[in-house]
């Protein structure tokens, strides 16, 4: 089973040198510290800037060079900043490589929900709409279940929607899978998960062809 | 060169009303008009929409507004870090519409650009997209959303010469460039002004025509949100 940062290390390996790659909040950020040596990528951040570089040093954070979850940040060679019009053309145009996010619930058609529980205090959807509406190639980061042990990969979403037909894949604790026409296909299970452990925490339909290898996330 | 000064910030909201639509730039507290959210403070200004990203934090931003309960409704795409907002947002005194980021910023630029409205694929087939005109191009389906009609745009520039125009620093710009002229007033505050041409006309963001009012802003506190270093 993975744990949240080898989740983000299983991503990190789809990164290709040369993406644009916008982060979200959560695992997804954890994953800018496995980027596979030998390639180059930039991470966007969708409140203006391009080139995103790790933390400033302490003494040296800048109050008017923040990352979209307000934290202060750095820039690195080649970056830019721009205004939040033309960082949603980059998204929404296609510009961007790759869209990795956290969520709440995915169906096995593509659906995700991840801004908003019923009952509980919405906080809004940021950019996420924006980012699942446009993007490509988006990768969900989330733990398989939730904290009462039910499955998040769903036939049917019960969460109010961000997307619709949008993720393309989904890393979890357990596995790997590719939204496909018949549904979750599993394409890797997590180091030592059973097929029938990830079976029976997935709600959705699941879709094993073969024999599945186990993820290599050295 | 058509000058756009004024002395101070009470000269440029002086005719700011109750129950008005005003734009307010900023991302989080990073770019925010904090000269003129002092002075809408000070003025008591009541019952009026904002239209900004976020809604501040409890004690500083548009945070202060909703102290004083002069926000009626704020249209934003994200509005956690506030604690005195859920409570009036949960106890019905404070009308929400919250809409993706990307819309938003979208619906600014509509207003400024001089188009009625747009088309956007986000949020179709969820509840953002409920009762609004859709339609398909190109085989994918886009939501119709309109341009923002408001009052007033308050923003915030780094620096900025005597003809209004203006320069940002760093991810401060985020959403005062798009407001810029899309709201019937502009007002700038700036960090620095500087008299009509010292400023090189190849470095400005926003030209002074959709900037009606410019004045340097004072005892900027530029307050940091979030603050995260590494170890050296």
């Amino acid at each position: 089973m993975l744990d949240k940062n080898g989740i983000a290390k299983r991503i990190a390996k789809e990164l290709k040198d040369g993406y644009f790659v916008n982060l979200g909040i959560g695992i997804p950020t954890l994953v800018a510290n496995y980027i596979p040596k030998g390639i180059e990528v930039e991470f966007q951040s969708e409140n203006g800037v391009l080139g995103m570089g790790p933390f400033p040093f302490e003494g040296e954070e800048d109050p008017d060079i923040i990352n979209a979850g307000k934290q202060t940040i750095t820039t690195m060679p080649g970056a830019s900043f721009f205004d939040s019009a033309t960082s949603f053309s980059m998204i929404r145009g296609q510009h961007v490589d790759l869209t990795i996010l956290g969520a709440m619930e995915v169906s096995d058609n593509g659906d995700i929900a991840n801004w908003k529980i019923p009952g509980k205090m919405v906080k809004g959807m940021g950019g996420a709409m924006d980012l699942v509406a446009s993007a490509e190639n988006i990768i969900v980061a989330m733990m398989h279940t939730n904290k009462a042990g039910v499955s998040k990969l769903l036939s049917k979403c019960s969460l109010p929607l961000t997307g619709v037909h949008c993720v393309k894949k989904i890393v979890t604790n357990l596995a790997m899978l590719e939204i496909t026409s018949r549904g979750f296909k599993l394409l890797e299970r997590a180091p030592g998960v059973s097929v029938d452990e990830i079976k029976n925490a997935t709600e959705g339909k699941l879709s094993i062809e073969g024999d599945i290898p186990e993820m290599n996330i050295s | 060169m058509i000058r756009k000064t004024v002395s101070s910030v009470s000269e440029a909201l002086s005719d700011v009303k109750d129950h008005m639509t005003l734009m307010l730039g900023g991302f989080g507290l990073c770019g925010i008009p904090e000269n003129a959210i002092a002075e809408l403070v000070k003025m008591n200004i009541q019952g009026v929409t904002c239209i900004s990203n976020n809604a501040g934090v409890d004690d500083f931003g548009l945070g202060l507004l909703l102290q004083k309960k002069q926000i009626k409704k704020m249209i934003s795409s994200y509005v956690g870090e506030n604690d005195e907002f859920e409570r009036q947002m949960l106890s019905g005194e404070l009308e929400v519409e919250l809409i993706p980021q990307g819309t938003l910023a979208e619906r600014c630029r509509a207003a400024q650009a001089g188009f009625p409205a747009i088309y956007t694929p986000a949020g179709y087939g969820t509840e953002v997209a409920e009762g609004k005109e859709t339609r398909e191009f190109n085989g994918k389906m886009y939501v119709l959303e309109h341009a923002f009609e408001a009052d007033f745009a308050f923003v915030k520039a780094w620096k900025g010469d005597e003809a209004g125009n203006l320069i940002f620093k760093g991810t401060a710009r985020n959403f005062n460039p798009c407001m810029c002229g899309a709201a019937k007033i502009t007002v700038a505050e700036v960090e620095e002004l500087v008299p009509a041409g010292t400023l090189n006309p190849d470095h400005i963001h926003i030209p002074g025509i959709f900037v009606q009012r410019i004045f340097k802003g004072n005892n900027f506190e530029k307050r940091i949100e979030q603050r995260t270093v590494r170890k050296r």
